[in-house]
């Protein structure tokens, strides 16, 4: 048992440290791929040689992002087989199909577009090149839609049934994938790539304003950046809204823990700042936060969009207690008997292979009964006590304040940048300590962007797939040892290529600074 | 059609030829794949279940043995 769960905790880091170096490169490829596209219009409407050659400029830079980061999300599938094999068996097809067609999709796509893209001047006609480069973006983010789709399944299994024979989970609803998790989670990944990308092209511009070089270039390059920027981040609030509202439908006990929110109230405020207590248990009398300013309805309204409604805090899950929109106390499922129908249902698959080995249908048919229904609650059979289903309370509330806090400060910051630089470039240009502000505001823009993951994962725990499979019954029957010695492969071959992806970049940022653009 | 094949095939090569940073970045994508199938994905990532267990079947049994406790 020491084993499995140094196994457990040693692929959890593993699977962390390889998705966390995937997003350094994602969200820049997507956001940029879009920048570059934009700036090829202009250069295509205007007959603008100067567009052009900022058009190439950061183009060069895509394709220094996009080349290193290429393909380092095939590691993840590498530990599905690998470290996760029970989960791979587990998700068949609903996993598979939309991987498959993310790979095909973005070979034929990106490599053929991003090939005319990239070599293509002068090749083809300009029309087509700027096609190719739209193509390019659209594509990247078409890639993306499928692995969002396949997370957004985890999150919230619909659109197949379990069959016990196979083991696997059999999809019988294609569609059903595109659900309003899905729809919100690509939209709100996706765009965070535009925020984070303007706040890229802002904060090289800056670099060059810094060193007194090509004003011009930067200048415009700032312009279309904090446009992209403010757009995404926009887009991003309103489908974090959308996604707060199907976490609260879907998986109440990651928004509790979002909040750090133990016993619910109606109305619920909102925690903008605070430190949660780690004294605080589900069944204890501690307070929740040691320290907290709250915003009155707050919660309320970014659950349920009713400034009045009842939010369920942690406690409440537990107990199976809610109140309905008309104020009514209802009664959910608690996690006891959710645990106790888990294990029922457990049992009846047992029993399901034990007949189907001794080719007894009447057996078959009676086990399959049973475990059709309680299967809801598969995952929950896993579970001793209801304090298992308890995702990390702490990680996860100070991962969405980080990157709440950092999203508003980034909406100013790009409101900031264009009233500033539509008002006077020369003193925008002048301003050495907003310069500064900008290249020191990049790091945080990924800092930003990676806690939004780190609350998107680490708030669904214990689940790999929601109610139906913890990570302690996912994983491989393997050694640690074998996990330990990969996880330190990985951490030296991803550090490696972000000194590369880093080294190259400074590389041809400083020959831009030394040229005329 | 051969026009298109043969544009098609004189812009991979002119762009192939006249890269500058590309050469770099074509060395790390070479070099990160060769090591990620040649070495990870074949010595160090096998997909368990493939390995030990012959058939669907076999398989299916062995993940229902792992999640039912047995």
């Amino acid at each position: 048992m020491d084993n499995l769960i140094t196994t457990v905790d040693w692929s959890r880091w593993q699977f962390a440290m390889t998705a966390i170096y995937h997003w350094l490169f994602v969200p820049l490829t997507l956001g940029l791929s879009v920048i570059v596209a934009i700036m090829e219009t202009i250069s295509y409407r205007k007959k603008s040689a100067e567009w052009l050659r900022i058009t190439k400029f950061w183009m060069t830079l895509l394709a220094i992002n996009f080349a290193i980061g290429v393909a380092t999300g095939i590691i993840l599938e590498f530990e599905f087989g690998t470290n996760w094999s029970n989960y791979s068996w587990f998700v068949g097809d609903i996993f598979g199909a939309p991987l498959a067609i993310e790979g095909i999709l973005a070979f034929f796509m990106e490599a053929t577009f991003g090939a005319v893209m990239f070599f293509g001047w002068g090749k083809v006609s300009e029309r087509f090149h700027l096609a190719s480069t739209w193509l390019t973006a659209i594509g990247a983010s078409i890639s993306a839609l499928w692995i969002l789709v396949a997370n957004s399944w985890m999150q919230y299994p619909v659109g197949m049934e379990f069959d016990p024979a196979q083991m696997r989970n059999v999809m019988d609803d294609f569609w059903a994938l595109f659900s309003p998790v899905a729809i919100n989670k690509f939209f709100h990944a996706v765009l965070s790539g535009w925020a984070l990308a303007g706040a890229f092209v802002i904060a090289v511009s800056s670099y060059f304003l810094w060193k007194g070089s090509n004003r011009e270039f930067a200048i415009r390059s700032i312009k279309v950046g904090a446009w992209t920027g403010l757009a995404g981040l926009l887009l991003t609030m309103y489908t974090g809204d959308g996604s707060a509202v199907e976490v609260t439908k879907t998986q109440p006990m990651k928004l509790a823990a979002m909040e750090g929110l133990y016993e619910g109230h109606a109305p619920q405020s909102l925690v903008a700042v605070g430190v949660v207590n780690p004294d605080k248990k589900w069944n204890n009398d501690e307070p929740e936060y040691l320290f907290d300013i709250s915003l009155p309805y707050g919660l309320s309204i970014l659950a349920r969009h009713d400034y009045n409604a009842f939010v369920p805090g942690i406690k409440n899950i537990i107990e199976g207690v809610d109140v309905n929109e008309a104020g009514d106390t209802i009664y959910t499922v608690s996690y006891a008997e959710r645990i106790a129908r888990g294990k029922t249902a457990q049992e009846a698959l047992k029993n399901y292979g034990i007949a189907m080995e001794q080719h007894d249908t009447v057996a078959m048919n009676k086990a399959l009964t049973a475990l059709e229904a309680d299967y809801p609650y598969f995952g929950y059979g896993y579970f001793n006590n209801v304090e298992e289903a308890i995702p990390p309370v702490a990680l996860t509330f100070y991962s969405f304040r980080v990157m709440v806090i950092l999203g508003s400060f980034f909406l100013l910051f790009f409101i900031a940048c264009l009233v500033w630089v539509y008002k006077s470039e020369d003193t925008f240009s002048k301003a050495r300590w907003m310069q500064l502000i900008s290249m020191i505001a990049l790091p945080l823009m990924y800092l930003c962007s990676q806690s939004g993951w780190i609350v998107a994962e680490v708030g669904r725990q214990p689940w790999t797939v929601q109610d139906l499979l913890p990570v302690g019954a996912a994983i491989s029957n393997i050694p640690s040892s074998s996990v330990i010695v990969t996880f330190w492969m990985f951490a030296v071959i991803f550090t490696l290529l972000l000194i590369a992806e880093v080294g190259i970049m400074v590389h041809w940022i400083n020959k831009g600074v030394k040229q005329s653009l | 059609m051969s026009n298109f094949w043969r544009n098609t095939y004189e812009m991979y090569r002119d762009g192939f030829r006249n890269m500058t940073v590309g050469r770099y970045l074509w060395a790390i994508i070479i070099v990160k794949l060769l090591i990620m199938f040649l070495v990870l994905k074949l010595f160090f990532f096998p997909n368990i279940l493939e390995r030990d267990y012959a058939t669907e079947a076999e398989r299916a049994e062995a993940v229902r043995d792992a999640l039912t406790g047995d």
